[in-house]
């Protein structure tokens, strides 16, 4: 493993800003990891200390094949992450919606082009992301419509479910999609959460990851078992939003099974303490997206269901 | 009369509003002033209270209906937030929104659809904490056909046109642009602060576009005639290559030669000038660094690049 800084910055009161980078084997540059990206993407960042230490026993053990280079870069943004804010301490601009990066650009445009400069030369990228609605998905890999896209080769990570989502205009800043765009094939992979850590959320994302690299021949040995992933739409997720706002009572949790009609959280007046609204089931399906904040406002999605296959007679 | 645009319960005991005021006489053609999309720019906010003065004390010199939105963030406003708080996203990348999952697009939806058809739209921004702006119309050059002609009328320094750009359509401006509805874009001013001239000079802007529309029958102050640069100018940024504090000694506005300093970033903690920002060109400097702190790469200035000064 090798050790490097990609981009560094000097403050006038503060330590400089660094973008750590950790390399492991050499050759052809098979794969680029990138952690968290925004400050309160902890989640994100601790995955990648999980995969880190993987892979540096994996390393050890002569694991790596011979001429495949693979690169982690836990975290883009060490500034934001200390003080626990999202975005970029003085202006608030978000590094993941300023790829491809511009490096005579303002802050943050400088940091994603050094950042860019070095991960768009690897042939395939994954980014640990996240989606700035407060609430827990399955785990799961994200890919947007590009016309570069690979869904067949996410199936590779051997989580349950692969989701395409359609690019919308703000997405053409950011990672993935420039990713794709300058043809590295790319994976945005969910563990569930972001600014709380789950540690079974890590250890499967780094399932998903070695078995990937396995599959890929990147490394030696042979691959985990897996379920065959499930391919759907974004768009097709069946979304169950509020009309009312209020404290937001889940009856049920995420990947629980639901049938149509069944009850699937309250909203409950704060003040007088009615409940305002009883969320139901549109379909059969399990539970993909639940909202998680203690007050929800109205015209918000409070749970999204995966609607069952259609079935076949 | 005060119209209610969005009223959406929030969880808490408290109703959120967008209104707007429209002030009509007979039939006739329809303006509307949109401010406070972030909700850290206060400067339309003062537009606003002047229009409002003004149409109050000559209703009769009114043909038509002036709508005045002054607040459609009025959670950002009354919490010194450039974005919708409680959400962490930018209002001005919700557009045109959707009647979908998330509060914020369908807030952008009903005021898009709210705005739509109207003759004339002023969206008024005052550009961020940061930067201080000359009065200027701001157009994207797919709609300079259209917004070029009645930028001239808005009695601002400058309409810039400048190039498109995908993350440019979730604006409010494109979305009403692109269905037709003509909006302009005004950008001036510093964030957090009020700047009277510049109230008064786009106020008289606006009286004068409602009289090219034959909206308004009243006396029209001078009318600048503001130099337009239609997309063929070179546009400099300036940008640190420095951390630290910003002290300016040059005023937006300002015409300034090449190679002249506009302002330095030094270093209080040694006493050092650790960079002078200069002129690559010369031109004028319409934008300039207002907030001191810096880091690389922090936009200190732009410059419209011409070889002349002009009226
Ligand atoms: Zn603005």
């Amino acid at each position: 493993m090798k050790e490097s800084i990609l981009f560094r910055m000097s403050h006038i009161y503060r330590d400089d800003f660094r973008v750590r980078a950790f390399t492991f084997g050499q050759g052809e540059k098979a794969l680029c990891i990138v952690g968290s990206v925004r400050g309160n993407e902890y989640q994100q960042l601790y995955i990648c200390c999980r995969i880190l230490r993987r892979l540096k026993r994996l390393e050890a053990e002569g694991r790596f094949a011979e001429d495949r280079q693979v690169l982690v870069i836990p975290s883009a943004n060490p500034a934001s992450m200390n003080i626990g804010k999202r975005f970029w301490p003085i202006d608030n601009t978000d590094v993941n919606r300023m790829f491809p990066g511009y490096a005579l650009g303002e802050t943050t445009q400088q940091i994603a082009a050094a950042v860019f400069e070095v991960v768009n030369k690897y042939r395939v990228g994954v980014q640990f992301t996240s989606f700035y609605t407060p609430g827990e998905f399955q785990p799961h890999v994200q890919m947007m419509r590009t016309g570069y896209e690979n869904p067949e080769k996410a199936r590779d990570f051997g989580l349950p479910y692969i989701v395409m989502r359609e690019p919308r205009p703000y997405d053409t800043t950011t990672l993935n999609y420039n990713w794709q765009i300058w043809e590295t094939d790319a994976y945005s992979v969910y563990s569930g959460t972001t600014t709380r850590v789950s540690e079974e959320g890590a250890e499967l994302a780094a399932d998903a990851v070695e078995r990937f690299m396995v599959l890929n021949g990147i490394l030696k040995g042979t691959p985990s078992r897996a379920a065959p992933s499930r391919i759907f739409r974004y768009d097709d997720l069946l979304k169950v939003c509020t009309t009312q706002a209020g404290f937001f009572r889940d009856l049920v949790k995420n990947d629980e099974r639901v049938s149509a009609g069944q009850a699937l959280a309250e909203i409950i007046d704060p003040c007088a303490g009615d409940v305002l609204e009883t969320l139901r089931s549109p379909a059969d399906g399990v539970v993909f997206f639940r909202y998680n904040d203690p007050l929800i406002y109205a015209h918000t999605a409070a749970c999204k269901i995966l609607r069952d296959p259609q079935q076949r007679f | 009369m005060v119209e209610d645009i969005v009223s959406i319960r929030l969880p808490v005991d408290e109703t959120f509003r967008i209104r707007k005021n429209v002030i009509r006489n007979g039939a006739g053609k329809r303006l509307c002033v949109v401010t406070g999309i972030h909700g850290d720019e206060l400067e339309g906010q003062y537009v606003c209270f002047l229009l409002n003065c003004i149409l109050n004390q000559n209703p009769e010199l009114l043909h038509g209906s002036v709508e005045i939105y002054p607040a459609v963030n009025p959670l950002g406003i009354g919490s010194i937030e450039r974005g919708i708080p409680g959400f962490d996203i930018d209002m001005n990348r919700t557009f045109p929104g959707s009647d979908a999952d998330v509060m914020t697009e369908s807030i952008a939806h009903a005021l898009v659809d709210d705005l739509a058809g109207a003759d004339a739209v002023f969206d008024i921004h005052a550009s961020n904490i940061f930067l201080t702006e000359i009065p200027q119309v701001r157009i994207n050059e797919l709609h300079r056909d259209t917004l070029v002609p009645l930028a001239r009328q808005a009695n601002m320094d400058l309409v810039w046109v400048h190039a498109n750009s995908t993350v440019l359509e979730s604006t409010l401006a494109y979305s009403l642009n692109s269905i037709g509805t003509p909006c302009l874009v005004v950008e001036m001013g510093v964030g957090m602060r009020l700047t009277g001239e510049y109230g008064e000079q786009l106020t008289n802007g606006i009286l004068n576009v409602m009289k090219q529309l034959g909206m308004w029958d009243g006396e029209i102050a001078s009318v600048k005639t503001p130099i337009v640069s239609d997309g063929q100018d070179e546009v400099i940024f300036l940008n640190a290559q420095s951390s630290g504090m910003f002290m300016k000694t040059k005023r937006h506005g300002s015409w300034v030669g090449k190679g002249e300093t506009v302002g330095y970033v030094f270093d209080p903690f040694e006493g050092k000038v650790v960079e002078y920002v200069t002129a690559a060109k010369s031109g004028l400097l319409f934008t300039i660094r207002e907030y001191p702190l810096v880091d690389k790469g922090s936009l200190m200035g732009r410059i419209l690049v011409r070889g002349t000064e002009e009226a």
